[in-house]
């Protein structure tokens, strides 16, 4: 049935068009399609920082950065300031949460066991200033999906050189991870379902905090 | 109260005429004001986010440019989705129509559901709403649990959507905390929109996490790596996504892109044009089956259901380039007096114009090409550039044709007038034999005014429509050709005489 269905889109899509595409041909028409839009950004590393945090706030999400205390510090006083006392740590992630708080550690939790944690804590492969977007991919140290999403605050490190300007640049450097699993954050989850209101927070997390981290040295 | 929709689906197959319908809407003074808030809020945070990127214009064209491609190579890109996911652990299943859609979803869920209670959780997607593919769940015994807050809404409110992008856009909070008071057994549920976005996030969070089976539709499907991307704002996708055990994912076979890379276009022009964000608050892209990390099962069905038809039409298959914004909808000066049932089908406004009555093979809502003045807003606002306003006119041509087919058109007055004066217009002399024989049939009709000039201010039959609310100017007793001539005559008479 199925077989025959295939069979069957397939020679309708081809009658349609009046013959077969071929993929050889279809690459290299590909490589003449017009691209004139923008693929860098042209500002310079501040001031591309700061259009990221701005973003960032557009999205009513909270930014910290790290000052002597150091990145330790920037993200503890972010989990205080949310009031959170059981914290998520996926696998692989390189930073702890201070002692006070409750650390728990994604060793592949049942859902409801992550619906139990107030906070987790992430790092990401690459933010979008443009966008104020965070760019999340199934590695060591980012998490699975559901660790991002269930628990109602997220904290995630920004390393400074993981910012790049455009979407385009974003795409780059995910070329050779295309097949992760991929999540693209801005902000916290939000609706405008309701009059076209823009409302902070329905199913993931309501609270967003990015933690800037600035290059060593 | 106006137009309701009663939970009947909306078909284009029995749906009313667009004009009918539309006058009843337009008594619903709430509802009119509840669609020109909604799309004007809309079209003013586009406006802004548009107006922010200086190579807007560059990526429409990238965009179109992209889509057309696409189209052109779809059979190749096709397969090569179907190898790439499957190779990734996804199994991908076609169907040729609704019908054959609808019963490999209720299948492939009845199989994932086994002993569990009969219920899956769904993702906001318009293909399932073409399909009717929530009745079809629950007449197999299953229940559907719409995830997305307007498709909340329009569930529990046994509505019909009426925009592609925020469904339920023609309430208002005060109609959706109603619903929400009497179907979630909540008295005494606040009114601000926050109250009720709380109130939908407890309702559902533990739907997310009991049930096991999701059902989704796909923003693009990528040919290059067998990824699917959804995009979404709040969370709900994720959930269904990621959460349970099996994933049934549906798509048309238009949603198709070419490379991974070409998402840098898409995922910039789709967010700003559709809710008028810089970007939307979730993306996700997965490829297949990734083990410790979301479903375990997870299906693709790649749905033809009449896109093919609009592929075959050289001048209507534009139409398949739509990555549904809705952007098209908030700028239509119809669809914002009018709100979306009165299209009678889920995709309305000046996109739904074009594409419903394709699907429908021009069998049904013929009357939907009619459903605009032609202004152009709607290509506008297009962000892969489709130029809805040709497709119009070509489609009303093929109304035409299909009513004028054979000795119909002797039944059609109005077409019948079209072909005489389609003769006429094609022959000098045949033109000019119509003017001679009109100015002498206006005698009696024409009457001068007070400066000497002529009007006609009454006309018979069909041409009355015409003269019930304006006069109109008789023809002039001479021709601009007839006086050219004559002055060439005379010159020539002159100059030959010095």
């Amino acid at each position: 049935m199925s077989a025959n269905a295939r069979t069957a889109v397939l020679e309708r899509v081809r009658a349609a068009k009046g013959g077969a595409a071929e993929l050889a041909k279809a690459a290299s028409a590909w490589g003449l399609l017009p691209r004139a839009y923008h693929r860098d950004g042209d500002l310079q590393r501040t001031a591309m920082l700061e259009r990221f945090i701005d973003r960032l706030h557009d999205y009513d999400a909270h930014v910290e950065f790290c000052d002597d205390a150091g990145l330790a510090g920037a993200i503890a006083r972010a989990l205080y300031a949310c009031g959170a006392k059981r914290v998520l740590v996926p696998v692989g992630l390189d930073v702890g949460c201070p002692e006070e708080l409750e650390r728990v550690e994604d060793a592949a939790l049942r859902v409801s066991e992550l619906d139990r944690v107030d906070a987790v804590v992430t790092r990401c492969t690459v933010a979008i200033a443009e966008t104020g977007t965070l760019v999340l991919q199934t590695v060591p140290g980012q998490g699975r999906r559901a660790a991002t999403l269930v628990p109602d605050i997220h904290v995630c490190i920004v390393r400074e050189r993981d910012v790049v300007m455009t979407v385009p640049e974003a795409f780059n450097r995910l070329a050779l991870t295309t097949t992760l699993p991929t999540t693209f954050v801005s902000g916290p989850s939000a609706t405008a379902d309701i009059e076209m209101t823009r409302i902070k927070g329905v199913h993931g997390p309501r609270t967003l905090y990015v933690v800037l981290e600035a290059e060593a040295g | 109260m106006g137009l309701s929709t009663d939970g009947q689906a909306l078909d284009p197959r029995t749906a009313p005429e667009f004009q009918t319908a539309a006058r009843s809407v337009l008594n619903d003074a709430q509802l009119r004001k509840n669609v020109r808030h909604a799309t004007t809020v809309i079209q003013n945070k586009r406006a802004k986010v548009v107006g922010e990127l200086p190579d807007w214009q560059e990526l429409r064209e990238a965009g179109g440019a992209l889509r057309e491609h696409t189209m052109k190579f779809l059979d190749a890109y096709l397969e090569q989705f179907e190898a790439n996911c499957t190779r990734a652990g996804g199994v991908v299943h076609w169907a040729r129509d609704a019908a054959e859609a609808r019963e490999i979803v209720v299948r492939l869920a009845k199989e994932s559901i086994g002993d569990a209670p009969s219920e899956v959780i769904k993702i906001k997607s318009m293909t399932t709403e073409e399909i009717g593919l929530n009745a079809a769940l629950q007449e197999a015994g299953i229940t559907p649990y719409e995830t997305d807050l307007a498709e909340l809404i329009i569930q529990l409110g046994k509505d019909q959507p009426s925009h592609i992008v925020v469904p339920a856009l023609h309430k208002n909070r005060a109609q959706i905390r109603e619903i929400f008071q009497r179907e979630m057994h909540l008295p005494h549920l606040g009114e601000t929109p926050q109250d009720l976005a709380d109130a939908a996030r407890s309702f559902l969070r533990e739907k997310f996490l009991r049930v096991p089976t999701a059902v989704s539709g796909a923003n693009f499907l990528v040919a290059e790596t067998g990824g699917v991307c959804i995009v979404e704002s709040e969370g709900n996708g994720r959930m269904c996504l990621t959460l349970p055990r099996t994933l049934i994912t549906i798509a048309g076979i238009d949603k198709v892109v070419p490379r991974f890379a070409d998402l840098e276009v898409l995922l910039q022009v789709l967010p700003r044009s559709a809710t008028g964000e810089r970007m939307n608050p979730y993306n996700s892209i997965w490829t297949g089956v990734h083990p410790g990390d979301g479903p375990e099962q997870f299906h693709v069905v790649l749905m033809d259901n009449g896109r093919t038809d609009v592929l075959a039409d050289e001048h209507g298959r534009e139409t398949l380039h739509c990555i549904r914004c809705g952007a098209c909808q908030n700028a239509c000066p119809v669809y914002r007096q009018t709100g979306g049932h009165a299209y009678g089908s889920v995709y309305a406004g000046p996109i739904g114009a074009i594409l419903t009555p394709q699907l429908q093979k021009m069998e049904h809502a013929e009357s939907l090409p009619y459903a605009s003045s032609l202004c152009g807003a709607c290509y506008e606002v297009c962000p892969v550039k489709i130029n809805i306003p040709e497709v119009l006119v070509h489609l009303r041509s093929r109304v035409v044709e299909r009513k004028t087919a054979g000795l119909r058109v002797l039944t059609n007055a109005e077409a019948l007038a079209m072909k005489t004066a389609g003769s006429l217009f094609r022959s000098e002399r045949r033109f000019r034999a119509a003017q001679r024989l009109a100015r002498m049939g206006q005698g009696v009709l024409a009457r001068k005014d007070g400066s000497g000039e002529k009007w006609i201010s009454w006309l018979p039959g069909l041409l009355g429509g015409w003269t019930q609310v304006r006069d109109l100017h008789a023809l002039p007793d001479e021709t601009f050709r007839q006086w050219w001539e004559e002055r060439e005559k005379s010159k020539k008479h002159a100059g030959g005489a010095a």
